[in-house]
């Protein structure tokens, strides 16, 4: 078990999501970087799909009801265990008492805590993620609240005196994209893209989209010079996927997310890749992007760069499990 | 009359458009001219069905006029499968079939209804002709979607239709029977929404725990039984 002491801004059980549902109007969740959850499953021998904590700017407090090893990771909300600063992408052994706190992460949006054997909510309609706006999965349909408990899953701990490890993210960082002064997202043409006409084309591929302070889990509202489609078309309600770029009347763009409506009628102009996707989880309100339009074949070689990141960072922390004690094997 | 039924056969048997959404999804739509007909919706669900069974699909999405195929790895040859969907939807038999008849018992007004006074005053109909309209017809669920359970619905009577509210009210009740635009449907979760507010229902639309979790499924017909009506 573990207890929640300090709940924050919407902290949330997420994994990676609800899949093949979205025909009963049920959409996906889950965590809003699936990357960086992904990797701090990996750091504990977790399933990358195991359930965590999703921490929206940090300001969290878990206290833990016995040992067990964990990991944190996405943005850095500079975490302690019982006072002892951890490093961001950090893996190491809490005892049974010891206090995990976050404090407010100076760049990024979402912090991830992964524990080993995975946050033991009931799987609903095939996922532990929560589904916030449908009010079901995760800890009982909700966000958590301070004084909530928590199941951790049975596991083996990890091998090894639980001092812990970390991840260099010198050669391997799951957000580099964003150290650029003004992101590039990469976005594929869609179904409204021709009807936009030259000049609307080019204000979209052109403009520093501003961040909306209205974004969330469900998408993302951006601001930046209006756009006006040269054809208007009255669209009837269609399915749509997080990542799709829609175009209200407004004029001001909107990227659907995690927890976006299953379907919609404003025009899809184009769609964010799937490699660029998690970016969005960390985009601060204020900050400026730029579209880049590739095409099918560029999205495959992101989503492949993206892959063979995790293959490695899942070959060190195979090596981390192992070297920690070397008379063990990693732990499937 | 004869123009109508010929120009909405060849909606029916036309070729639709295919557009990528993204690397792995297909949107399909039939409505070029952004009508909705019945006929097309059978020929959407009988496709829905035909590519649902195929191994690459994770799952479809039946809309309004139109389907998106979501596929479970990139589609690498677009070409290719669109050609194949279209063999789909030109194959795919109009689904002469009715589905099931659900009746939901509506109590029309009163404080869960609140909006019945002003509907009925803005269609200049009244609020017992209003409710007698809304009760009589005979719906279709065209498609699930926007929130879980949610049924589109289709048949409300024209003379029905309201403009949606120009505010969206923060917070309607899950159960209340609603009408936007030339549209009607029951929310099946608490929700924001510019919808007017006419009754509820104790019917629930979606239960996560309840196998199929959905109460209402596309081609389902719907009749709304007025149990009472609030002044």
């Amino acid at each position: 078990m573990i207890e929640v002491l300090r709940a924050g801004f919407l902290t949330s059980v997420q994994d990676l999501g609800r899949h093949g549902l979205r025909h009963v109007g049920v959409g996906t969740s889950g965590a809003m970087d699936p990357l960086a959850l992904s990797i701090v499953n990996l750091m504990v021998g977790n399933p990358v799909d195991a359930a965590g904590l999703e921490a929206t700017l940090g300001n969290i407090a878990i206290r833990f009801g016995r040992d067990v090893d964990l990991a944190i990771g996405g943005a850095d909300a500079e975490a302690t265990l019982d006072g002892r600063r951890l490093p961001n992408w950090w893996c190491c052994r809490a005892k049974a008492g010891q206090v995990l706190r976050m404090g407010a992460p100076r760049r990024g949006v979402r912090s991830y805590v992964a524990l080993r054997g995975g946050i033991d909510v009931p799987v609903v309609m095939g996922s532990r993620a929560t589904d916030l706006k449908g009010g079901f999965g995760g800890h009982e349909g909700r966000a958590l609240r301070t004084g909530d408990s928590l199941p951790v899953g049975e596991a083996h701990p990890l091998p090894g005196n639980g001092r812990g490890y970390g991840l260099s993210t010198y050669r391997l960082d799951p957000h580099a994209e964003l150290r650029a002064d003004v992101p590039v997202i990469h976005v594929l043409a869609a179904a409204q893209w021709e009807e936009l006409g030259r000049s609307a084309q080019a204000t979209f591929l052109e403009a520093t989209w501003t961040v909306s302070a209205q974004s969330n889990r469900l998408g993302c509202r951006l601001e930046g010079p209006a756009m006006r489609p040269e054809r208007h078309r009255e669209m009837l309600s269609h399915g749509i996927l997080p990542g799709v770029v829609q175009l209200p009347p407004s004029g001001q763009p909107m990227v659907q997310l995690c927890d976006g409506n299953t379907s919609g009628g404003y025009p899809v102009i184009a769609r964010v890749v799937r490699a660029d996707l998690h970016l969005f989880a960390q985009l601060r309100p204020g900050t400026g992007i730029r579209f880049a339009l590739c095409d099918a074949v560029t999205a495959g070689e992101l989503w492949a760069r993206r892959q063979r990141m995790i293959e490695t960072i899942e070959r060190q922390c195979r090596f981390a499990h192992g070297a920690i004690h070397p008379k063990h094997e990693a732990v499937p | 009359m004869g123009m109508n039924r010929r120009s909405r056969r060849r909606t029916a048997t036309g070729q639709p458009r295919f557009s990528m959404q993204g690397e792995d999804a297909i949107l399909c739509t039939a409505d070029p001219d952004g009508r909705l007909d019945i006929e097309v919706q059978r020929r959407v669900w009988a496709t829905c069905r035909v590519i649902a069974a195929w191994n690459e699909v994770l799952e479809v999405v039946p809309g309004m006029n139109n389907l998106l195929a979501i596929f479970r790895t990139p589609i690498a040859d677009f070409r290719a499968v669109r050609a194949r969907m279209l063999d789909a939807w030109r194959a795919a038999p109009a689904d002469p079939t009715d589905g099931r008849l659900v009746e939901i018992d509506v109590v029309y007004g009163g404080p869960a209804g609140e909006d019945l006074p002003f509907v009925a005053r803005a269609t200049g109909l009244g609020v017992d002709a209003y409710v007698a309209l809304h009760a009589r017809a005979e719906y279709v669920v065209y498609a699930l979607g926007s929130q879980p359970g949610f049924a589109y619905l289709g048949g409300l009577d024209p003379r029905l239709a309201v403009p949606r509210r120009e505010t969206p009210r923060p917070r309607i009740e899950r159960g209340s029977v609603i009408v936007g635009g030339n549209q009607t449907g029951v929310l099946a979760r608490t929700t924001p929404s510019g919808w007017h507010v006419i009754g509820r229902t104790e019917l629930e639309c979606f239960d996560p725990g309840r196998e199929p979790p959905v109460l209402l499924t596309p081609g389902d017909r719907v009749r709304f039984r007025a149990r009472e009506i609030l002044a």
